[in-house]
């Protein structure tokens, strides 16, 4: 089976600035669920933008295949179209642009570039209402611009929905429990659960070991420094909930 | 008679002057109108005359300066002939199929037989304004009367008015089907057009009046047109003003709107076209409790030029104003507003607020703000505010991010701009146009 996603001696640092990521090396496969843990500074952040393509950040090493191509030569709208999904730590609000007029561009525009047949409107609000249940997103929330005036938790309810509709291969989970109550974040883990399956895999990012009881992973990496500095399985994340991240920032080091 | 004489004895600085003073020469006799007009047009070309073009020691055009921007003035537009009439039939795309009630002026002359005339509904009454002026008519009396202005480019056009058309909505009468007044260019020789409206809706009446101008690409003719408008005790008036001019046109134009008590009065103007646009608003808010929404969208690319001008003064307590302005600059273009919101010391209680926004999609686009408010009650709400930025790159990497291409990111992030403004026009068929028109300008950006 190849892998779905291989990071190999990543190196990339901020545009002009310091060096962010210093020689990553990360392998998943289809159906896998990968956590990322590490420390506040880490690099954690910067690496589901680096890998999502977001401008500001140059790649000076390494390479990154996704799905049998070289994620990094393709712009950020290419690599959502290839299945990349990045869930945002803090969703933007783009006022004037409704919310299920931004959803139906987004998986046109997907679609079009994939050489699929575009959905109509009718199948797409059909679609969107049905998913929207399942996470408590009513109908006045897909009239309103996206995410603006969305408390915390609907704005993660809302990435959810947007990461349901698009179907992606690979959903990138940037801190997905900042912000949410405890029901929110069930509501957004139970979301994240239901996108399971053999072919999708999922990179959840987090400094706390409380997302993982609800997303269970796979395989848990401790980043620190800027590369995986240990891997083990799901219960290395509670051994570091007991113990904190300071042996290996020392290891990294 | 004195007036004119002096206009002939003075001497004039550019030649775009001296050939205004000799086109006024030339045509004064044939222009629309008897005596009483002639000597109107007269005292306006003094006026002209003792200002000159306007250059940039003149405040209210500090930004566009005539006598730089106007090097030649072009001879007045032949009247259209039956192949301009007939290349005037396809004016007006963009609002076509929305049943409006359409007027057309093409090359500066009011076209009976391109008009829309029939079942003129009851307190409707509509004929062109040389047979207004030629003619007589109980209206044309208010020319010049709406609001007072000594605006060198103003008198110009009183100096040289040649057609437009007059429009009364009598008390009372609510006019449904928008009416359109369809500008059209279509002489590909450089030459100037002078036309004056003039649409009168008396009290609890309501209007819904469409302005286009359009011409051909590449030709440097010449606009001066100017309406006023006067909007009765409780009526309800929404003007939208479309100037889609060709691509090397001046377009030089006059609002002047007169708002009595208990009215509302509502004017959008949106810029895409001409080289160098002057759209200026003088509203005088007469009346008690008015409501008057002004505002405006310029969609400009390449050296295109546009500036606005609004002055508003409420006259009287307990108006409110609203002010809205949004630019959208790509290439080397420039866009101006100035706003003025006077309030006289017995306009307590006025409520205004202006606000004007521009977006520079290019390091070479340019965007100026001058608001200014002159405050004379002392129990009012006024407020203004004006931005200048750039696409917001964190917004554009959500969008993309979702897979959407950057281009039509852009597309997304500037329509929701302009549609704070156009979302308020109250034509649903107007504001989906305009919508429209903006994704066509947007897809047509390189």
């Amino acid at each position: 089976m190849a892998p779905l996603l291989e990071i190999k001696d990543l190196h990339a640092e901020i545009s002009g600035g310091r060096k962010i990521i210093d020689g990553m090396n990360l392998t998943i496969n289809p159906g896998e669920v990968h956590a990322i843990m590490g420390p506040n500074g880490a690099g954690k952040s910067t690496l589901s933008y680096v890998l999502s393509g977001k401008p500001g950040y140059d790649i000076t090493a390494g390479e990154v295949i996704f799905r049998g191509v070289n994620l990094l030569e393709l712009s950020p709208d290419e690599r959502a179209a290839q299945g990349l999904f990045l869930c945002f730590q803090y969703p933007l609000e783009i006022p004037g642009v409704s919310n299920m007029a931004f959803l139906h561009t987004a998986v046109n525009s997907q679609r079009r570039k994939r050489g699929e047949t575009e959905l109509t409107s009718p199948e797409l609000v059909r679609k969107v209402r049905e998913l929207g249940q399942t996470l408590g997103i009513n109908a006045e929330m897909l009239k309103r611009p996206v995410n603006v005036g969305f408390s915390g938790g609907e704005k993660k309810r809302n990435e959810t929905l947007q990461m349901a509709l698009l179907e992606p291969y690979l959903c990138v989970l940037d801190e997905a429990d900042s912000g949410l109550d405890i029901d929110a974040l069930k509501v957004v883990s139970n979301g994240v659960n239901a996108l399971r399956s053999p072919e999708r895999s999922m990179l959840v990012i987090t400094h706390y070991q409380r997302l993982l009881d609800y997303i269970v992973p796979d395989v848990v990496h401790v980043f620190a420094a800027g590369r995986i500095v240990h891997t083990g399985g799901k219960e290395l994340a509670l051994e570091l909930e007991a113990t904190g991240y300071a042996q290996y920032q020392n290891e990294a080091a | 008679m004195a007036a004119a004489t002096s206009a002939q004895i003075r001497p004039m600085k550019t030649s775009a002057e001296l050939a205004l003073a000799e086109t006024f020469a030339a045509a004064r006799t044939a222009l629309p109108g008897g005596a009483d007009v002639a000597a109107q047009r007269a005292a306006a070309f003094d006026t002209f005359a003792d200002a000159g073009l306007p250059h940039r020691r003149v405040e209210a055009w500090r930004y566009t300066d005539l006598r730089a921007l106007m090097r030649e003035a072009r001879p007045l537009a032949a009247p259209p002939d039956a192949e301009a009439k007939a290349a005037a039939a396809t004016a007006g795309a963009m609002l076509a199929g929305l049943g409006f009630r359409r007027l057309v002026v093409v090359n500066g002359a009011f076209v009976p037989e391109l008009s829309d005339l029939a079942g003129l509904e009851a307190g409707l009454s509509i004929r062109s304004m040389a047979d207004a002026l030629t003619n007589g008519d109980a209206l044309t009396g208010q020319l010049g009367q709406t609001v007072a202005s000594s605006d060198a480019v103003l008198a110009l056009n009183t100096a040289l008015m040649g057609d437009g058309v007059v429009l009364h909505v009598a008390a009372g009468a609510v006019i449904e089907r928008p009416v359109e007044l369809v500008f059209v260019t279509t002489q590909t020789t450089p030459v100037s057009m002078f036309t004056r409206s003039l649409v009168v809706v008396e009290g609890g009446a309501s209007l819904t009046l469409i302005e286009s101008h359009e011409g051909p690409a590449g030709v440097a003719y010449q606009v001066n047109t100017a309406l006023e408008l006067v909007v009765g005790a409780g009526a309800n008036v929404e003007r939208v003003k479309i100037t889609a001019e060709g691509s090397d046109a001046v377009h030089l134009a006059t609002l002047l709107a007169k708002v009595d008590a208990n009215a509302t009065f509502a004017n959008t103007f949106f810029t895409t076209g001409g080289l160098v646009v002057r759209n200026q608003l003088l509203g005088h808010l007469a009346g008690e409790a008015i409501h008057a929404r002004m505002n405006g969208v310029s969609l400009l690319s390449g050296k295109q030029h546009a500036d606005t001008l609004l002055s508003v003064d409420h006259a009287a307590p307990a108006g409110e104003s609203r002010e809205s302005f949004r630019a959208v600059l790509d290439g080397a273009s420039q866009d101006i507003f100035q706003g003025k919101i006077a309030v006289r010391q017995a306009a307590q209680k006025t409520d205004a607020r202006m606000l004007s926004r521009a977006l520079l999609l290019t390091e070479t686009a340019e965007a100026c703000a001058k608001p200014e408010l002159e405050i004379f009650a002392d129990d009012v709400q006024c407020g203004h505010g004006c931005t200048t930025g750039t696409l917001d790159q964190q917004l554009k990497f959500y969008l993309m991010s979702r897979g959407i291409a950057a281009k039509e990111a852009e597309a997304l992030l500037i329509q929701a701009f302009v549609g704070e403004v156009l979302d308020a026009i109250g034509n649903e068929g107007v504001r989906a146009a305009l919508t429209d028109a903006t994704q066509a300008w947007l897809l047509g950006r390189e």
